[in-house]
């Protein structure tokens, strides 16, 4: 069947599916998390029960994480996205708006179409009126499993115009494009590939780094589960660019959904000719493979990578020589990250000019992100390079959740920093996160608020590189224990102002004497807090009070005497330790010995007390808990 | 040769001649057994011709792997930033209080172990921990003991204690593994 056939075919099954009624449901592994598979059977069932057969298509991520699990009823007139599905709400959509007409608008997210029944549209939602999606357009709409449904999206019509171009043709579009890789550091990718190009050699490796580490990241995984296709597609004409006959996808192993998309997605490219010998008859001949990675946040670093792929310690080394130069077993290997690819498809087709209007003039095109903290709608976004953290907050991600206010945004995860509220309008991109001290990284943003604490968060990413550091470096391996241990001290009241100049300079000596992006950045969210709450370090220090009330050490659990209900035994029926005393119509009081600190106590008492509270610094406890004599112990029962 | 033995020969069979083995024989080991067994990761030097330490250097720099066998009922808590800062750690410690074991092990009968993972991708649910493939959204300390009831032997099951605020348990099915 020649590539015009297999288009047409699967341009009429699209057209055939459109045509009647469907359902959609997201199966990433998000929705599934949120029981996305359980609600499928609840269709099928309940399809079965009423004799009716219509498709109900495993789609990828639509990027609304908290709408999950997400379910779009599609009619040719109407289409109509529901949220937060359970399997018991299944019957009631089936009778409603597929057997019938009721729209079920009381459990809709929205309608695609304008409806006069007055749910809101979904392109008129604020987050959508914001974001552009490129390379998330088909997420969550298409197949992810199936290669006609990307086919018949304009799927491979890239590859058959790159296969016509020139490759020096090929590569100076993806140059003249501006596209920056989108692994982190923002690496010029036309160069990249230019110098892969150039260098001589028989064998060429292209591999798609899909290894991402970031505790708070995501949107690798949302991409190779939802649109396998066009992370291929993106590979295959940067192979035909550079020259190479063989890929690699470098994917975690702790991603098993994307490792079998991706490996159903090669298959089916192997068996309409898009991947393999004598791609789409032109000469042209490329092979793609998956590589499970083992899971070590260093291997995200390029060199490290290659290691690992070739069965060692995934330890990065000394460049030049770069990977364009001597990369996989020795042979020039062309790198980038999983989003860079996915823009090249479009690249290509829409050509460099279309892509390079969008942005800013420095940082093309979009930025994909994902949301994640004290947030109302956390998930997946992309918008255009430079949109602004403001919009960002309360456009895109519904503003805070809780009514509190926004403390600061903890941009690309270990290696980022920690941008505070007051610089909400920045425009995102590489050059102006970089001038804050943060970096765009892996495009995770956590969102914090007033009762998150600034000292705790650079421990918590410091005792991640700790732990990540692979050991080469010194500096990285010795400093980021010392900085973590210095940061112990301040969370525990144990430091003193000294040690914060000593944090200082350290943290900059682990910049200098580290080899690889791991090490050079690992600092970034110590020096970002302190640059920007310099005061909540001190209040640790010399106070010994941490304002967010969250370092352990410092707080203390105590019962309002004046709210204790007295006839309430939750709290000391919930206490772990035995720490709460006080007998039948007594006032409770903690132990503060036997406190282990587990807030269990505070969840438990009942919101019309709320007699439970946090207290910083410890020292103003009343004084008779702090010796450990008790405190009124008879009282008259309200 | 017994059971174990046939089976590893079998794994290592299906990548005779591959040039990057090491790492995805591993992986295909640990899925056979759970865990790296001494006596694989040495018939797995032998096979590639690599010294027993390029191997134990190997199984040993990466999270994945790991080198005790895992509880019958192994419990993961994420602990990635938006876990964190929804108090992913009071949570972990709950665990360990519970359970009597330390993160990173397993309990003298083998009936659980604790393990803390970074992201499983579930930010909108922290804080999150999973109990044998089962996710349990929005977790506190005061939820742990209720989660754990389920996987109890009979013999340690506690006594009632107070109404439970625990939500529904979501199954995820071979999501997360």
């Amino acid at each position: 069947m020649s590539f015009e056939e297999i288009r047409k075919r699967a341009n009429a099954r699209w057209e055939a599916v459109e045509k009647g009624v469907h359902v959609l449901v997201g199966t990433a592994t998000c929705g599934r998390a949120a029981g996305a598979l359980d609600v499928i059977d609840a269709f099928k069932n309940e399809l079965a029960r009423q004799g009716v057969d219509l498709p109900i298509i495993q789609v990828g991520c639509i990027g609304l994480c908290y709408a999950e699990p997400l379910v779009i009823i599609s009619k040719p007139e109407l289409r109509i996205a529901y949220h937060n599905i359970s399997p018991d709400l299944v019957p009631r959509l089936v009778e409603g708006y597929i057997l019938a007409d009721d729209p079920c608008l009381e459990l809709a997210l929205g309608t695609f179409e304008t409806d006069d029944r007055g749910a809101p549209t979904i392109p008129e939602l604020s987050r959508f009126e914001h974001e552009l999606r490129l390379i998330l357009r088909h997420c969550g709409y298409i197949d992810p499993e199936n290669i006609d449904d990307y086919i018949a999206n304009g799927g491979y019509t890239a590859l058959e115009k790159a296969l016509r171009m020139k490759p020096k043709e090929i590569i100076e579009e993806v140059k003249k494009s501006g596209l920056r890789g989108r692994g982190g550091a923002g690496f010029d990718t036309g160069l990249k590939w230019e110098s892969c190009h150039q260098t001589a050699g028989r064998t060429k490796y292209v591999v798609c780094n899909a290894d991402e580490g970031d505790p708070g990241a995501f949107m690798d995984r949302v991409i190779l589960e939802s649109d396998p296709q066009q992370v291929i597609e993106g590979m295959i004409i940067a192979g035909y660019a550079v020259g190479a006959q063989e890929g690699y996808i470098y994917v975690r192993a702790e991603y098993p959904l994307a490792i079998e998309r991706v490996r159903k997605a090669l298959k089916q490219g192997e068996e309409i000719g898009v991947l393999g010998e004598n791609i789409l008859d032109s000469g042209f001949s490329f092979r793609i493979k998956i590589a499970e990675g083992a899971g070590a946040f260093v291997s995200g670093e390029a060199t490290a990578l290659v290691a690992a792929m070739e069965g060692r310690r995934s330890e990065p080394r000394v460049r030049p020589p770069r990977l364009a130069e001597s990369g996989l077993w020795g042979c020039p290997t062309l790198l980038n990250n999983v989003k860079t690819f996915s823009y090249v498809p479009l690249i290509v087709v829409r050509g460099a000019d279309g892509f390079a209007s969008i942005g800013t003039e420095k940082n093309t095109g979009t930025a994909v992100f994902t949301l994640a903290g004290k947030i109302r709608y956390p998930g997946l976004t992309e918008v255009p390079m430079g949109t602004t953290l403001r919009t960002m907050v309360y456009d895109i991600a519904g503003g805070m959740s809780n009514e509190r206010r926004l403390k600061a945004v903890q941009i690309g995860g270990p290696s980022g920093g920690c941008i505070p509220e007051r610089l909400i309008d920045l425009p995102i991109d590489f050059d102006s996160l970089y001038e804050t001290g943060s970096m765009m990284g892996s495009g995770g943003m956590i969102f914090m608020d007033e009762d998150d604490c600034a000292v705790d968060t650079a421990r918590f990413f410091l005792d991640f590189t700790t732990k990540e550091s692979c050991g080469k470096c010194t500096m990285c391996r010795m400093g980021t224990v010392q900085l973590l241990s210095i940061l112990e001290d301040i969370s525990t009241g144990k430091a003193t102002e000294k040690d914060l100049q000593l944090l200082e300079e350290l943290a900059e000596d682990v910049k200098m004497g580290s080899l690889c992006g791991l090490g050079r950045s690992a600092p970034n969210p110590v020096l970002t807090t302190l640059r920007y709450f310099g005061d909540e370090y001190k209040a640790h220090i010399l106070e010994k009070r941490c304002p967010a009330l969250v370092c352990k050490d410092l707080i203390a659990y105590y019962i309002l005497p004046d709210k204790c209900d007295r006839a309430c035994e939750h709290c000391i029926l919930v206490c772990p330790t035995e720490a709460i005393k006080g007998g039948k119509g007594e006032i409770k009081t903690i132990d503060q010995e036997k406190c282990s600190k587990c807030g269990t106590c505070l969840e438990v008492c009942p919101p019309e007390y709320h007699a439970v509270v946090k207290i910083s610094p410890i020292s103003e406890l009343p004084k008779t808990l702090l010796t450990g004599k008790p405190q009124e112990k008879e009282g008259p029962i309200k | 040769m017994n059971e174990k033995e046939e089976q590893l020969s079998h794994i290592l069979e299906k990548h005779r001649g591959e040039r990057n083995g090491l790492i995805p024989i591993l992986l295909e080991v640990q899925k056979e057994f759970g865990y790296l067994p001494k006596e694989a990761m040495l018939a797995v030097a032998g096979f590639l011709g690599v010294r027993p330490t390029d191997v134990w250097g190997v199984a040993t720099f990466f999270n994945h792997f790991r080198l005790t066998p895992l509880g019958k009922n192994h419990v993961k808590v994420c602990m990635g930033t938006a876990c964190h800062l929804a108090g992913g750690r009071l949570v972990l410690e709950a665990l360990e209080r519970e359970l009597k074991i330390k993160v990173g092990e397993t309990s003298g009968d083998g009936h659980f172990s604790l393990e803390r993972v970074a992201c499983i991708g579930c930010c909108m649910l922290a804080p999150v921990t999973v109990i044998k493939d089962k996710i349990h959204p929005k977790m506190s300390p005061f939820k742990v003991e209720e989660s754990l009831i389920p996987y109890r032997r009979e013999e340690q099951a506690p006594s009632e204690k107070i109404g439970c605020h625990c939500e529904e348990v979501v199954t995820t099915d071979e999501a997360i593994h």
